[in-house]
This record gives structure tokens, C-alpha cells and sequence, in this order.
């Protein structure tokens, strides 16, 4: 039992944090949370009193009629009619208010969610079954940092975050700082995020997009300012060529086999773009669109047999001789 | 208004039923049934590397000793409308379109004529596609596993209608209306140092 009792607090406490409506780090998300704890609030008291009256009505009606069982029913005088009319015509009236209020603030709210604001940065981020790829734009095509399943925000600053997809219908989702926005082929949709309290939090797929849509994730990363221009700078710089020379073997592993034509590394020569860009690989927290959490262990797992991990995902099993795997891992371990 | 009497109803309902009956009910159920394998994923080959790849199949008919038999390889995948699919999108995301263009052939042959340079059984396919061929075919051997080359092994065979009708493609992807995503950015070239 009390087992039990701890681990639905320690639930309660995952609900807490990372990917929680109620646990809002956005202007416009907190806006959106006073206005449901109004709603929420307002109605329960509603509700609450109707029951009160409903069950004060009915244990009153149960008394009189087993005292007046035999008694035949008198005319109602008519100035108890007129103040039953005027009371229940009080209560409709004070019923529209109450929706009127809501729906003048509902609307301000949506107001203020729908304004375009200057922003400081561009994002495009591309739905791929069962992956997201995050570009983030510059005017300097050289300058674009291709990155993928992780989101990186700036806090305190509003990002623009443009929507595409490759193949289905996607849902971008970030619950802690904006509502969902779909991701539709052929169409370019737009949202603003503007967190302001640096943490990690959880994007999910939030509309139905084929076989691994549950394990589409997003880690989105609030950095300080300052530590999303470093990480920014960070990510522009290109993949280093290995110094040991298990990690160098790995690379001819990679660059020389499979991996190369779905997977890019930006400072070598693998360009595809079917698969999320590996340039640093190494420096994120999940593997598969967090499904894994990035270790060593996890990663050869998942290159060996990705679809005992994903059911369903385009990545093949590679059937590496154990040797090359190792160099593999070692060259990716480089990748930070 | 609603004075509908009970026979009436009764004579509705039995109006509403099959005339023939259960067995042709049941028929129609079989034949649903049938058309489960069609879709079916096997998103796990076992083994993995029991296809016969290193060998059956050869680039030159001469070989030293007892000729081997490769006319019997069955392509696993010619009556599996998904990974028909998956083959058509590979066809795609692995640029076989920049020569072959979508099957009429152009820098490469043409797909989805009856006339074939190097054979049209399913190893002969895949002989091609994983060992490359002269002018220009490259190799695909060590670029894709050896079930994706089987699923684009099923997929050019579905273009000269060498495969069973209820597998092939419904639609060609190359029509499809999108934005290409990488249109707004250029990110090419990738290896020049960022200052």
C-alpha cells in the first residue's frame, strides 16, 4: 500500500515538470492557464451551488409530502409565483454574465496569442516519419545550423518556428510554452514560441502520423541567452576529423558503408538528408526522436536492430562485424 | 404519426436481409481476409543475412566449376504492396530517378518497357542494382541493406507490370504537390569552414 501510495506521488511529480499544460513557461501559455483556472474555478462554484440547491429542493419536497400526504393541493398564491419567476429570471440573467465575461476574455486571450511579435530568430522545423529535423535559418546560408530531434530556445526571446512535413500530417506540441500547430505537406504554417524560464521540456507528435507516432518526441532545451548564442556557435562549427585511430576506422565505416547515404555530417563528405544529421550526434540527450537515452550502450543497440527498438522506423538493421561497430561508436562518441 | 404497426417493421427488417445468405456473407469475409497479407509489414527479416546475396548472384554468367542455379530466387516482396511502396520512395530518396527518371529512362535505361539489357528476373535485378553495372550503374552493395534492394528489386519490376496487379503502387509520389523543404535554404556547399 504504501508503495503504491509512492509511486503515484512520484507520477504526480513527473506531471509536474516537463511536458505539462499546467506548468506554463510562456507569456502566452500563463495567460492561457489563468484563464482555465478562472473557468475551472467559476464553474466548480456553479456547480457546487445547483447541487446544493438541487438536494436542498428535494429533501424539502420529501418532507412536505410525507406531511401533507392526504391534504389536496392548494392554488399557489401568486406573489410566491412572481418572486419564483423573478429568482429564476435572476439566475438566468446572472448565467448569461458569467458566459459573456468568459467569452470577452477567451477572446482577448486568443487576441494576444494570435499577434505576430518581432522575433529574434528563425526556425524550420520538418516532420519526417518518425523524426523531426530543426533547421535554424540565416540570411548567411552558410551560416544555417541543420540539427535534428532537439529544439534549442533562446529564453526570454521570441523565436518564429515555421512548420513543414515531408511526408503526413504532423502536430508540433510543446505543452509547458504553446498550444499544438500542425505540420501539413505542401504548406507552410507558422507558430511563436517565447519561453522565459531556461529547462528542459518535452515536445511530442500530437496528431496520429503512422506506425512510431508515440515515440516522436522532441527534448526542447531553454538555454540563458547567452547560453544559446554559445550553443548556436557551438553547433556551426563542423564535424572534427577523429585523432585516435579506432575513431578514424569508424569513420571509413561510416563514410564507406550504409550509413552514409540516409545520414549527413556536416565537414565530411555525407550530404544525405534522409535521416536526421549526425554532426552532433553525440552531444544530444536522446537517440530515435527520444526514444533512447543516448549512451554508448544504446546507440549500438539501435544501429544494430533499430527495428526491435522502433518497429517501423526506415533505418535497416545493420548487421556489423563486431569490430566495425566498435570503431563506429567510437567515431560517433567523437561527434560532440 | 409514428402509428407504424409491428408487422410493418418486422416486414422492413426482413427486407433488410442478404438474399443468399450466410455462405455468401462468408465469402465476402474470406476474400477480406485474403487481402491481409498484402499490407503486411515484416519489419524483421530473420536471419537477417540469409539472403543469397554473395552466392547465387554474379555480373558474368562465367564462372569456374558447376554452374549454379539462379533462375528460382523468389523476390520476397513482389506481392507486398507496402514494401512495393517503401521501394518507390527509395527510388526516389536514392536519386535512381536522376538517370532512370520515373521509369521512362533517360541518362539510364528505361524501366518500364519490356526490354531488358541484363534480365528481368528478380536476381537478375538485384544482381544489377547491388553489383552495379557498365556505363554508369553504380554499385548499391555496401549503400543499402540487402531487404531494401529486394523492396526496389519489387518496385521496378511493378513498373513493366511484372508483378501481381493488387501489390503495384496506386499512385506515383512524383506528382504530389509539396514545397520542398530544403528550397528555402541552401545549405550546400557543406565543407567549406564557417568563419
Amino acid at each position: 500500500m504504501r508503495r503504491v501510495a509512492l509511486a503515484a506521488v512520484l507520477l504526480l511529480a513527473a506531471c509536474a515538470g516537463r511536458q505539462n499544460v499546467l506548468n506554463p513557461v510562456s507569456p502566452g501559455n500563463r495567460q492561457v492557464n489563468t484563464l482555465f483556472w478562472w473557468m475551472l474555478g467559476v464553474g466548480a462554484a456553479v456547480w457546487a451551488l445547483v447541487i446544493v440547491a438541487f438536494l436542498w429542493a428535494s429533501l424539502r419536497a420529501r418532507r412536505r409530502t410525507r406531511e401533507d400526504l392526504e391534504v389536496p393541493v392548494e392554488p399557489v398564491p401568486p406573489e410566491a409565483n412572481r418572486r419564483a419567476t423573478r429568482i429564476v429570471g435572476g439566475l438566468v440573467a446572472l448565467t448569461a454574465i458569467i458566459l459573456l465575461v468568459f467569452l470577452i476574455y477567451d477572446f482577448t486571450v486568443g487576441r494576444a496569442l494570435a499577434a505576430h511579435p518581432s522575433r529574434a530568430l528563425t526556425i524550420e522545423i520538418i516532420g519526417h516519419q518518425w523524426w523531426w529535423e530543426v533547421r535554424y535559418l540565416d540570411p548567411d546560408p552558410q551560416r544555417i545550423v541543420v540539427d535534428a530531434n532537439e529544439l534549442h530556445l533562446p529564453a526570454g526571446d521570441t523565436v518564429q518556428v515555421k512548420l513543414l512535413s515531408r511526408d503526413v500530417i504532423h502536430s508540433f506540441w510543446v505543452p509547458n510554452i504553446i498550444g499544438k500547430r500542425d505540420l501539413i505537406p505542401g504548406y507552410v504554417s507558422s507558430i511563436f514560441l517565447s519561453p522565459d524560464r531556461p529547462g528542459v521540456y518535452r515536445a511530442q507528435c500530437a496528431e496520429f502520423c503512422g506506425h512510431e507516432h508515440a515515440k516522436m518526441a522532441l527534448p526542447v532545451v531553454v538555454h540563458p541567452r547567452d547560453g544559446f548564442s554559445q550553443w548556436l556557435q557551438r553547433a556551426r562549427t563542423p564535424a572534427a576529423a577523429p585523432a585516435d585511430s579506432l575513431a578514424l576506422a569508424g569513420r571509413t565505416v561510416f563514410l564507406a558503408g550504409s550509413c552514409s547515404s540516409c545520414h549527413a555530417i556536416t565537414g565530411e563528405p555525407a550530404y544525405a538528408s534522409l535521416g536526421p544529421d549526425l554532426t552532433h550526434l553525440a552531444s544530444r540527450r536522446t537517440l530515435a526522436a527520444g526514444t533512447l537515452v543516448n549512451t554508448p550502450g544504446n546507440l549500438a543497440g539501435w544501429i544494430v536492430d533499430p527495428q526491435a527498438v522502433k518497429p517501423g522506423a526506415l533505418m535497416p538493421a545493420n548487421a556489423l562485424a563486431p569490430r566495425d561497430l566498435r570503431a563506429l561508436l567510437a567515431y560517433l562518441e567523437t561527434l560532440k | 404519426m409514428f402509428s407504424r404497426s409491428p408487422d410493418r417493421v418486422t416486414r422492413g427488417l426482413r427486407a433488410l436481409r442478404p438474399r443468399g445468405g450466410a455462405p455468401l456473407l462468408l465469402a465476402t469475409l474470406l476474400l477480406l481476409a485474403a487481402a491481409c497479407e498484402r499490407e503486411q509489414r515484416r519489419f524483421v527479416e530473420s536471419p537477417p543475412s540469409a539472403t543469397p546475396t554473395g552466392q547465387l548472384l554474379t555480373v558474368s554468367q562465367l564462372q569456374p566449376g558447376p554452374a549454379y542455379i539462379t533462375a528460382d530466387v523468389e523476390a520476397p516482396y513482389d506481392d507486398n504492396a507496402w514494401a512495393v511502396s517503401q521501394g518507390q520512395t527509395l527510388f526516389t530518396s536514392m536519386n535512381c530517378v536522376g538517370c532512370h527518371f520515373h521509369g521512362g529512362g533517360g541518362i539510364g535505361p528505361a524501366l518500364m518497357d519490356d526490354q531488358w539489357i541484363y534480365g528481368s528476373a528478380p536476381e537478375q535485378i538485384f544482381a544489377s542494382i547491388a553489383e552495379g553495372r557498365p556505363n554508369g550503374m553504380p554499385a548499391w552493395k555496401y549503400k543499402l541493406s540487402d531487404q531494401q534492394i529486394w523492396m526496389l528489386v519489387s518496385y521496378v519490376r511493378s513498373l513493366s507490370g511484372l508483378i501481381p496487379k493488387g501489390a503495384r503502387p496506386g499512385r506515383s509520389d512524383h506528382m504530389m504537390l509539396t514545397t520542398p523543404p530544403t528550397s528555402t535554404a541552401p545549405a550546400h556547399p557543406k565543407m567549406t569552414t564557417v568563419p
